[in-house]
């Protein structure tokens, strides 16, 4: 039996920033969850591993990571089996337990999270990465070469310091032939839930000069929102919490935009 | 990695030691041929260059955290402003974040470039006794992008250790990137020699932070550097127009407190978030300077005042200073 796990996954997305905090496995989270809610069958391949955060975000815990005839069975977040999930979260024994790998060992575990996991079915495959232009995402588009990857969507906030790593992240996408779907500019703007008053709390508008600047697809702003960062802590579907959200249309929005220009 | 059978996946278990090349964790690395043959034991000679080298380095202190984007690069370039507003101290401060260098841009220097001279190189003054080092000085566009691994990355961290022209130096600062990989490795394996103070650990309230730098501190206890102590930041955010206060990150499992207290570790103390923080990295200011009545500048001003008991003297000293320094702003 061929281990290509990805030969029946119809689309690859990597989220990536040069910036790390800017919310990448935040948005992560949102666009698959979107995705789900859309009816789409989604994965999420998370390829930090010094730091993965989509476990908690998605609340599945620590189950246990099983073997099939075709390879690793990925964890799936619902009893519908919508939404598959790799990390390296699931193969801790202790959640705090630190990761402490030099480059070549993280470069062969990911060969394994893109080879060896039996993903099945899938119409779009979302990979977290950490911040950076180092060994996790060489190996994540060596490992997916033989796969074609769509695109990638980039994180940023809106300060310069953060806009200034992400231009590098895009020249390693340019570098890499890696298509630019578009950027998003998270964390823009804090409402105050007391008295409405938007403040700029990571500064305003970089994100959409970094895409003039660079001549990529701005694909909106998500603001700075406290009852999403709650409903990630607690591993609950912010989408599904509150519909009526500024946040939620602004998620819906980029969910929109990536779809069409992969269905382009 | 035979997951579900139980064992779980270990760490490597070190290229000196005896089982390099031979232990379960080693299958799957591709240098497990090389360390099994020996080849890798040999103590890097940088090692001693290096403590030859920083012996006119009287500390040197880490500023980590497991988590990206929470103020580290900040903490960084105000602690070194801090330290280096008395005039008799020499201040370095080192970037290592090799992939994402923020530290040009916070401590203003953008556009500068690193010198070579008989003695190394020359590392970038912002004032006369604050010295700066990083990755970004030797990039000649800021879209270059920095796409190496690992070893190329270790590689660059020795240098910035054994060829740069530190001199005199009271407080060397290292600012790393998030995670426990490569450059965290490579600080303490080249730093062995010449010695580590101590870490300062920075977090945001949020577990999904805190779940981060719980493994960071593991690592620090792991590779025996003592932690100085935690910084909680972006905690809480005052409006400016209504001046009641927002947990954005909010401490849902007891925050930097509640993992100080199980993990017998000090809190430094708690800075909230402040719109005029990002301004002045962005413009590359110290805000202590810009806007020292900020709620978030009164903060470092009481995490300063506050007693902290640390682990060795010499660190209780640096936070001394840090007061004369903050009482005379």
């Amino acid at each position: 039996i061929s281990i290509n796990g990805l030969a029946q996954v119809k689309h690859v997305v990597l989220v990536l920033s040069g910036k790390g905090g800017v919310g990448k496995s935040t948005i992560t989270t949102e666009l698959a969850l979107a995705l789900v809610h859309a009816g789409k069958k989604v994965g999420i391949l998370d390829v930090d591993l010094c730091g993965p955060s989509i476990p908690r975000m998605l609340s599945v815990g620590k189950p246990e990571v099983h073997q099939c005839d075709a390879g690793w069975v990925p964890v799936y977040a619902d009893p519908q089996q919508k939404l598959a999930i790799m990390s390296i979260g699931f193969l801790l024994e202790d959640s705090d337990e630190a990761v402490i790998w030099r480059g070549p060992k993280k470069t062969a575990l990911i060969g394994q999270f893109v080879s060896d996991v039996a993903w099945g079915e899938l119409d779009i495959l979302l990979v977290d990465t950490p911040p950076g232009t180092s060994d996790e995402h060489l190996a994540v588009l060596e490992n997916l070469r033989k796969h074609r990857v769509d695109g990638a969507v980039l994180v940023t906030t809106p300060q310069a310091v953060s806009t200034g790593d992400v231009r590098r992240e895009i020249t390693f996408c340019k570098k890499t032939a890696v298509k630019i779907l578009g950027i998003v500019e998270n964390m823009s703007g804090f409402v105050c839930p007391h008295c409405s008053e938007c403040s700029n709390v990571f500064s305003k508008g970089g994100g959409e000069e970094l895409a003039k600047l660079t001549g990529s697809v701005f694909l909106g702003s998500v603001p700075l929102d406290p009852l999403l960062t709650a409903t990630l802590e607690e591993g609950r579907d912010f989408l599904q919490a509150f519909p009526e959200s500024s946040t939620y249309t602004a998620i819906s929005q980029i969910v929109n935009t990536v779809l069409s220009s992969l269905d382009a | 990695w035979e997951v579900s059978s139980g064992e779980s996946l270990n760490d490597c278990p070190g290229t000196s030691s005896d089982q390099a090349g031979k232990s379960s964790a080693c299958q799957g690395c591709p240098n497990q041929n090389i360390c099994a043959s020996g080849a890798a034991k040999a103590p890097d000679p940088a090692i001693e260059e290096i403590r030859q080298k920083l012996t006119s380095v009287k500390h040197k202190i880490l500023v980590l955290s497991g988590k990206g984007g929470v103020g580290k690069s900040t903490f960084s370039a105000h602690l070194s402003h801090a330290l280096a507003s008395d005039d008799s101290k020499e201040i370095a401060l080192l970037d290592v974040d090799i992939c994402g260098p923020s530290i040009p841009k916070i401590m203003g220097l953008e556009g500068e470039q690193v010198h070579q001279s008989g003695s190394g190189w020359s590392p970038v003054y912002v004032e006369d006794n604050l010295a700066v080092m990083s990755i970004g000085f030797l990039l000649s566009s800021p879209d270059d992008a920095v796409i190496w691994r690992g070893p190329k990355k270790n590689g660059m961290i020795k240098q910035f250790l054994r060829d740069v022209d530190w001199g005199e130096v009271d407080y060397l600062i290292v600012d790393t990137p998030p995670g426990t990989s490569d450059e965290h490795l490579s600080i303490v394996q080249y730093l062995s020699g010449a010695g580590i103070d101590g870490a300062v650990i920075i977090t945001t309230p949020q577990e999904v932070s805190l779940q981060d730098v719980r493994k960071e501190i593991r690592f620090c206890k792991k590779v025996k550097i003592p932690v100085i102590g935690v910084i909680e930041n972006m905690s809480g955010f005052v409006c400016p127009k209504c001046k009641n206060t927002s947990q954005i990150f909010p401490p849902t499992t007891g925050g930097a407190q509640r993992m100080c207290e199980e993990l017998n570790l000090p809190l430094l103390g708690r800075v909230p978030l402040d719109p005029r923080i990002g301004r002045s990295c962005d413009e590359g200011r110290s805000f202590l300077t810009e806007v020292p009545d900020s709620p978030a500048a009164v903060a470092y001003q009481n995490i300063v005042q506050s007693n902290v008991y640390c682990l060795q003297n010499h660190c209780f000293f640096i936070f001394q200073m840090y007061v004369k320094i903050y009482i005379s702003f």
